[in-house]
């Protein structure tokens, strides 16, 4: 090698060319994320305990902490999980699992489809173009639904805060419930011929130009590359609710008295499942938002199924997207895949208070 | 004439996308216009599933993602050396 080689190689060439470089970045960052991770609790203890001298049994001090430790310990697990999985994603693609679907009848299909719509990568703001798409080339309307339920309901964030919080069991239960809701709800739809309420010109789209596939032949670095931004991405979107909802848990965690929330949703008021997904449904916010809110209340006592049906209305239905599915669904389909939806979350609710207690 | 076109419906990745397409645009000296495409049915008939998409005189060659500036002009440089 020259002395003057390497002020001739541009940046991209040199991570390119080099491999392991890149792997030892990727283990440098592992590392970090750890080792911040790890120290998060430590640090605020002394933080918030001895220097600022707050009291762990006090309101004040239990509810800053909390505050301080969750923000901290929720976008770390939020930078690790966007962007593993973001990179695992990238080798799944929409128009693949279009391929896979078309054809299919009710039933297997909508199975398939509420599969698919967990690890296909796919964000609400296209799920206009893709209903149109998947109906266009012959998928079934109640297949096409069941995908879009169970691709925002089973959430990769979702899962993977559930699983670090509150273990693998109800993070299992989680999965599970979504995929059946998002089969079930699909086929209710389906088999209720639900084509007459979905907008005409959907039926009326001609498919032009050739596909491509939109992750195909992609490098391993734009893949990594696609994980930094979907990391940068999601986060600035997100991060107003994180700390609207990290604030409100921590209220509760501190002030709230014990017996309030449990009066109201507890065990002991039968209508407590629902009372959680009615007001769910109108709740705008994300899995990562709803998550501090999710263990506050379950440090008060309410029961996880109650909880996981809260966090399921918030995240599968929402009004914005319901204002964005206008386009493709007239009036009728939106209000009964709402009612059917709901009411299948209220249902695993029940049904987990039963089996999780 | 290049007619380059950004489907997206105005989210954040489809002004990512058109950015990038016109430094692109830019960068090669292209006699092209860019222009945004909006409506559904429209970003669907060219069999976009994922936006943003981009498409050049008609052909869709990019969708799902927002590719960095260096390789909007790769997409772009072979149609214009052709011609």
């Amino acid at each position: 090698m020259s002395p003057g080689y390497r002020y001739r190689v541009d940046r991209r060439a040199l991570v390119t060319g080099v491999p392991w470089r890149r792997f030892l970045l990727l283990g440098g960052a592992a590392l970090t994320w750890w080792a911040l991770y790890r120290v998060n609790g430590p640090v605020w203890d002394v933080l918030v305990y001895d220097v600022a001298g707050l009291d762990p049994a006090g309101r004040l001090g239990a509810g800053a902490h909390f505050f301080l430790y969750d923000c901290v310990k929720i976008t770390l697990l939020l930078v690790g999980i966007i962007f593993v999985v973001t990179v695992l994603r990238s080798f799944m693609s929409i128009e693949r699992t279009r391929a896979l679907l078309g054809g299919r009848r009710q039933g297997a299909g909508n199975v398939l489809a509420a599969g698919l719509g967990v690890i296909t990568p796919f964000c609400s703001c296209s799920a206009v173009p893709a209903f149109i798409g998947f109906v266009a080339a012959g998928v079934p309307i109640g297949v096409t639904l069941s995908f879009l339920i169970a691709s925002p309901l089973v959430n990769e964030i979702a899962v993977g805060l559930l699983v670090t919080m509150f273990g693998w069991r109800v993070a299992g239960a989680y999965v599970a419930a979504g995929l059946v809701i998002a089969v079930l709800a699909g086929w209710v739809l389906g088999r209720a011929g639900v084509e007459k309420w979905v907008e005409p010109f959907v039926f009326e789209t001609r498919l032009g130009g050739q596909i491509i596939d939109s992750t195909a032949g992609l490098t391993l670095d734009d893949r990594l590359r696609m994980g930094r931004e979907e990391v940068v991405t999601i986060l600035r979107k997100i991060w107003p609710y994180l700390l609207v909802g990290i604030g409100v848990g921590a209220l509760i965690h501190g002030w709230a008295p014990e017996e309030f929330f449990t009066r109201y949703a507890g065990t002991g008021n039968p209508f407590g499942v629902l009372v959680a997904v009615l007001v769910g449904i109108p709740l705008y916010s994300n899995a990562a938002g709803v998550m501090p809110l999710v263990q506050a209340l379950y440090d008060k006592g309410l029961p996880m199924g109650t909880l996981l049906a809260f966090m399921m209305a918030v995240v599968a239905l929402s009004l914005p997207e319901m204002i964005l599915l206008r386009r493709v669904l007239k009036p009728q389909l939106i209000g009964v895949y709402v009612t059917v939806v709901g009411t299948s979350i209220v249902v695993v609710g029940y049904l987990f208070n039963l089996l999780l207690a | 004439m290049m007619i380059i076109k950004v489907l997206g419906p105005g989210c954040a990745n489809c002004v990512n996308l058109e950015k990038a397409t016109r430094a692109a645009v830019g960068e090669l000296g292209l006699d092209a216009t860019v222009e945004k495409v909006t409506d559904y049915a429209a970003i669907a008939g060219y069999g976009v599933m994922r936006t943003p998409a981009l498409v050049v005189d008609e052909v869709v060659v990019m969708s799902g993602r927002v590719p960095t500036t260096a390789q909007v002009r790769d997409l772009l440089a072979p149609p214009a050396g052709s011609r």
